[in-house]
């Protein structure tokens, strides 16, 4: 067996690196903001908010009961016929981004779960509202405790942007899928698409890692690494 | 009158934990409840700062009434301070950060303010050289004193501590005490829930002796030890003198 690489394939794999990065960031953040809000609302929507909780709970459900791959071609090929058309990266973005929110809510949920109930009633107690406690008591021990069911998250989610390359967004798998059709070499350039997800992917935990280290104070989760 | 609770009910389920409590507290004095566990004198704290809902029954702060549907709740208990059983202090902040987030959030001073407010509090527990330390960086009694100085920095009306020693090994059980003497001794108004019967005697104006949702017996605490008017204070106090091996 011969195996060809070539450098010429690198300014288009670079392209697509970076396009894949770019989709995995903006819809990791978007779904953070809309996974966030959900996962509050389905905590502490009691009461008046408790419509708010049955729509989140709903939400969540829903996207996480159906495969990425039929959300994406709902929102790319199923919307346009009640004429709503978006172009492929920002229908790609806005599948991400509604699936990961669902994923990520749940994340978020178990972690604001378990920050202790003395912690909410401690802050109350003080004279907090609810909304206050939540942001400044909660929610600061819950980000720390989520970042690494998080990190799983954004790496499923790395390798899961793939999808949009169906809709015809040029990122990675895009890219390499063209070239491929060019050289007929399948085994050389996937072998370096693969890599080129690995060092992604390596360098995205050290980062996260990393921010793991920096946020940390003693007690608060790393159990075994004080 | 400082507080005053009017005809207090409370169940959960099946089992009616408060059953028709009424007391009240003048400004300065300091109160003592005790009672076996179980008979409602936790829920009956956080029933007078609302973090547990009343099913029925009046509280009033001064003149303005707690348990009005009206009244700003969060506005109330910035002026009752609370210290749990379990500290409860922010897992996240330090011991300077835990006793500014009221000051910064509720109360709305500048950082500087807050800072030097908080760091008179933490001086007058003894732990201003603990500023900077995390809560799982302290001990117990420790911690305890920094949610003590945490109450106290809101400059509340009134104090309401639910069993403030039981989570302490016992040879850290007396700095906090002897913080909570030194403050009724400055006057401050304190609501204590303890299993501390010498505690209760010196300090306590009067004692209140609950039991099964409702006060058996209330009185100073000279009478009440000695004299108990009623069989059931009677039989609790010699029941926890041997428990406990009496004054300490």
């Amino acid at each position: 067996m011969n195996l060809v690489f070539s450098w010429d394939w690198l300014p288009r794999l670079s392209q697509g690196l970076l396009l894949t990065l770019e989709l995995t960031a903006l819809s990791m953040a978007l779904g953070a903001v809309l996974g966030l809000v959900l996962a509050v609302l389905r905590v502490y929507g009691r009461g008046p908010l408790y419509p708010a909780y049955l729509l989140a709970s709903g939400y969540v459900h829903l996207f996480r009961g159906t495969p990425l791959l039929v959300q994406l071609m709902t929102i790319y090929f199923g919307l346009p016929t009640v004429g709503v058309r978006f172009s492929p990266f920002v229908a790609g973005i806005l599948a991400l981004t509604l699936n990961t929110a669902a994923y990520q809510a749940e994340y978020f949920r178990g972690a604001i779960q378990s920050v202790r109930a003395g912690q909410m009633q401690a802050a109350l107690a003080l004279g907090l509202s609810r909304l206050q406690a939540i942001r400044y008591v909660v929610l600061p021990q819950a980000l720390r405790l989520v970042i690494p069911p998080w990190s799983n998250e954004l790496i499923y989610m790395v390798k899961g942007s793939a999808v949009v390359y169906l809709i015809g967004v040029a990122e990675l798998m895009g890219q390499a899928k063209t070239i491929a059709a060019r050289t007929f070499r399948n085994f050389e350039v996937y072998i370096v698409v693969a890599l080129f997800y690995l060092a992604l992917i390596f360098v995205l935990t050290l980062l996260l890692r990393w921010a793991e280290r920096r946020t940390h104070v003693p007690g608060l989760g790393m159990p075994g690494r004080v | 009158m400082l507080l005053r609770v009017e005809d207090l009910h409370k169940r959960y389920g099946k089992e009616e934990v408060l059953k028709g409590v009424s007391f009240s507290l003048d400004k300065g004095e300091t109160k003592v409840i005790i009672g076996p566990s179980g008979t409602g004198k936790s829920t009956l704290l956080r029933c007078i700062n609302r973090l547990t809902e009343p099913d029925r029954g009046r509280i009033w702060l001064e003149d303005v009434e707690i348990t009005s549907p009206k009244v700003n709740i969060n506005r109330i208990r910035a002026q009752i301070g609370f210290v749990f059983q379990d500290f409860n202090l922010f897992t996240h902040l330090t011991a300077l950060d835990n006793v500014r987030l009221g000051l910064i959030r509720v109360k709305r001073m500048s950082k500087k303010e807050a800072t030097a407010r908080a760091m008179e509090e933490l001086a007058r527990v003894g732990l201003a050289d603990k500023a900077n330390a995390y809560p799982a960086e302290l001990s117990g009694g420790q911690q305890q004193r920094v949610s003590i100085a945490r109450a106290l920095a809101m400059e509340p009306k009134l104090i309401l501590f639910d069993e403030p020693t039981s989570a302490l090994d016992p040879e850290l059980i007396g700095e906090v005490l002897a913080v909570m003497e030194d403050l009724a001794q400055s006057g401050m108004t304190m609501l204590v829930v303890t299993h501390e019967m010498g505690f209760a005697r010196t300090v306590a104006d009067e004692i209140i002796f609950m039991e099964k949702g409702v006060i058996v017996e209330q009185g100073p605490p000279e009478q009440l030890f000695r004299n108990p008017k009623h069989p059931r204070t009677a039989e609790f106090l010699r029941r926890i003198t041997d428990l406990y091996g009496g004054e300490r």
